[in-house]
């Protein structure tokens, strides 16, 4: 593409259009969105080849699941269910993304699981988890930190993960 | 999403996100992001495309590998659009003169119907 001049950034600020677009639905208080100075790093302890890689989503299971058979399932709880029963699709209508210009039919446009398994099948990772992990995006912050996360930190502890890769919708 | 990245990593886990809400990540702060600037749905590749979803999938790898402080994002090289890439962005949650009526009027109509909902005494679900 021809480079160009401009007078805004380029990518989408979501925080701003967000804020211009419930203001003018009557919303005038504007959400307030996290905001840290200091970020926390931890380093990978092993090589990649020997590290077992999980995957953290904001989708849902599909309303169709047998919700008695995945924690937290169907409800706007952190949830920890096989990668195998997400490869039908997970259950994004609820959740807030770009309905107009694409859709989410391909899984591995938003859950990787099949191109994490080929990485694994040819020796880049140790092995993509049996399970992957769902956190319901929340306004609160507060149950975000206190009750998500670490309901996340346990699932990936039981499962000895090394590594974990989130990706939001 | 970004919350649960940095408790993690608080707690010793090295963790990576990939997404296309910049601005939202980047705010709170985490580790390491790859940023797909995409519309908001298919943050690891276009639909269909297994080379480009491996490609993003990779990024997301070589970052946990090779970044060495917090902060780092890797943009991928990635176009959405190569012929009009300002309308999706232009497009998303738009407010001008055009819909600003239907706007108000749709906020109006959710207040209403969550007013009648917390008479009823429903919760919101």
């Amino acid at each position: 593409m021809a480079d160009d001049r401009r007078t805004h950034r380029s990518h989408v600020s979501y925080i701003d259009k967000s804020r211009g677009y419930y203001g003018a639905q009557g919303y005038p208080q504007a959400y307030q969105w996290a905001y840290h100075h200091e970020v926390p790093f931890a380093a990978l302890e092993k090589p990649l080849a020997d590290c077992r890689i999980g995957l953290v989503t904001t989708s849902f299971f599909e309303r169709k699941v047998d919700k008695s058979a995945v924690a937290g399932a169907g409800a706007k709880e952190p949830y920890a269910a096989l990668c195998d029963d997400a490869l039908g699709g997970l259950y994004n209508k609820d959740l807030f993304w770009d309905k107009d210009n694409t859709h989410t039919d391909d899984l591995d446009t938003y859950l990787p699981i099949n191109r994490l398994r080929e990485f694994a099948a040819e020796g880049r990772i140790g092995s993509l988890s049996d399970r992957f992990y769902g956190v319901p995006t929340d306004y609160s912050h507060r149950r975000t930190s206190r009750r998500d996360a670490p309901q996340i930190l346990e699932f990936v502890q039981e499962d000895e993960l090394d590594a974990v890769v989130l990706v939001p919708l | 999403m970004s919350l649960v990245a940095r408790h993690l990593e608080e707690a010793g886990l090295p963790t990576v996100v990939i997404g296309s809400a910049r601005d939202i990540v980047e705010e709170c702060g985490v580790s390491r992001f790859v940023f797909n600037d995409f519309p908001l749905g298919n943050p690891t590749g276009k639909p269909g495309n297994v080379e480009m979803q491996a490609a993003v999938t990779g990024m997301a790898l070589d970052l946990l590998e090779r970044a060495w402080q917090p902060r780092t994002t890797m943009q991928t090289p990635f176009v959405w659009d190569s012929e009009c890439n300002d309308d999706w962005r232009d497009h998303f949650m738009k407010v001008d003169d055009s819909n600003r009526s239907v706007l108000a009027a749709a906020g109006d109509q959710r207040r209403s119907a969550q007013a009648t909902a917390k008479a009823e005494g429903k919760g919101r679900g």
